[in-house]
């Protein structure tokens, strides 16, 4: 075992619960080594939902809430609100913060609350069987939409953008040094930091909507279909269609923060 | 003669076989193909992978940052970083 993972992880709850060649590892795996460079353990606070996403931070020995499904983002405000020392990541997955969470999202975004928001986006609801998310892709055939997803995905970036989210970064599991630097500067920075993380899911996603539950061939699938915005900017719009665009989408650093102001009016 | 400048930095490159779950992300990753499927299950009935041609070995890292169970763990020598 890596020795980050022995210095930060709980070892009574390993190995994780996480299906073999599940992306939300890369994911943990990536938060760890930010953890360890800015050594930050001691002033963490995990927040998390319920799905397989919102499992990441039980791992990490810290103080960590698991809550309700789809509050994460509004236990993790008040967490924020009674102590702005705190560095709050919130794990929530595209079910549980776009779904069910919804309203919670975009208010924690207009808010610009000095929150981390990593969602983990594996186009379905895993953990309960493999139902529609919010992000599941038209035409799919999950469990719940045997004759194909009639409803087209929702592009969760456009959305905090357009919220008011001061950070917003794509990356996804096949980018590990990419979304390492992305949560890095997502945790520094002052303000809603929003990535979203695109994962394979193969136990659901894989067999049910792309054919293979082979985790190589989903995470093939996933390398090869992502386009950084570099190299987006010399392609056609043609070309680009059904590409993931990776990389920092937004940033302002001139949006006053929640708390601070918050603090700043009580002391006044 | 960059080569053997990268070549003496890479100590080893261990395999913990109680974590890995036979996802084989880490052969995908790697540029140098230094991974192989072996015949060697662990407790759990995986076929765990081993490292086939650690002269090849790029130092890259791309392994040990993708493994979802954190089972890899590339050892450098310790005057690189």
């Amino acid at each position: 075992m890596h020795p980050i993972a022995e210095k930060y992880l709980r070892k009574t709850s390993l190995p994780s619960i996480y299906c073999p060649g599940c992306g939300h590892g890369t994911v943990l795996n990536a938060f760890l080594r930010v953890v360890d460079d800015l050594d930050i353990m001691d002033d963490l606070g995990l927040v998390g939902g319920i799905g397989c996403s919102s499992w990441t931070p039980v791992f990490v020995n810290t103080d960590v809430l698991h809550t309700l499904h789809g509050r994460a983002i509004a236990m993790a405000t008040g967490l924020k609100l009674a102590n702005p020392r705190r560095h709050v990541v919130v794990f929530t997955g595209d079910g549980d913060c776009l779904g069910i969470g919804g309203n919670h999202f975009l208010h924690g975004a207009r808010r610009n609350i000095d929150l981390t928001v990593i969602m983990l986006d594996n186009g379905i609801y895993g953990m309960t069987g493999g139902q529609v998310a919010p992000t599941t892709p038209t035409d799919a055939k999950t469990q719940t939409s045997p004759y194909g997803n009639p409803e087209p995905p929702m592009d969760s970036c456009a959305v905090a953008i357009s919220c008011g989210a001061t950070y917003v970064a794509r990356w996804t599991s096949a980018h590990p040094l990419g979304l390492q630097k992305a949560i890095k500067e997502a945790i520094r920075h002052k303000g809603f930091s929003f990535i979203q993380a695109i994962s394979q899911c193969p136990t659901q996603a894989g067999r049910y909507i792309y054919g293979t539950g082979k985790p190589v061939d989903l995470f093939r699938l996933i390398k090869e279909n992502s386009v950084t915005l570099a190299k987006a900017e010399k392609m056609s719009p043609e070309a680009l269609e059904g590409k993931i665009l990776v990389g920092k989408l937004y940033q302002d650093e001139t949006k006053p923060e929640l708390s601070e102001k918050i603090y700043g009016m009580m002391t006044q | 003669m960059n080569q053997k400048r990268k070549k003496k930095t890479i100590k080893q490159i261990c395999i913990d076989e109680n974590y890995c779950k036979g996802c084989y992300l880490c052969i995908e990753q790697c540029p140098a193909a230094v991974y192989e499927i072996s015949s060697k299950r662990n407790a759990k009935g995986y076929l765990v992978p081993e490292v086939a041609r650690f002269e090849d070995c790029t130092g890259c890292m791309l392994c040990e940052l993708t493994c979802p169970d954190m089972a890899i763990t590339v050892e450098k020598e310790e005057n690189e970083k």
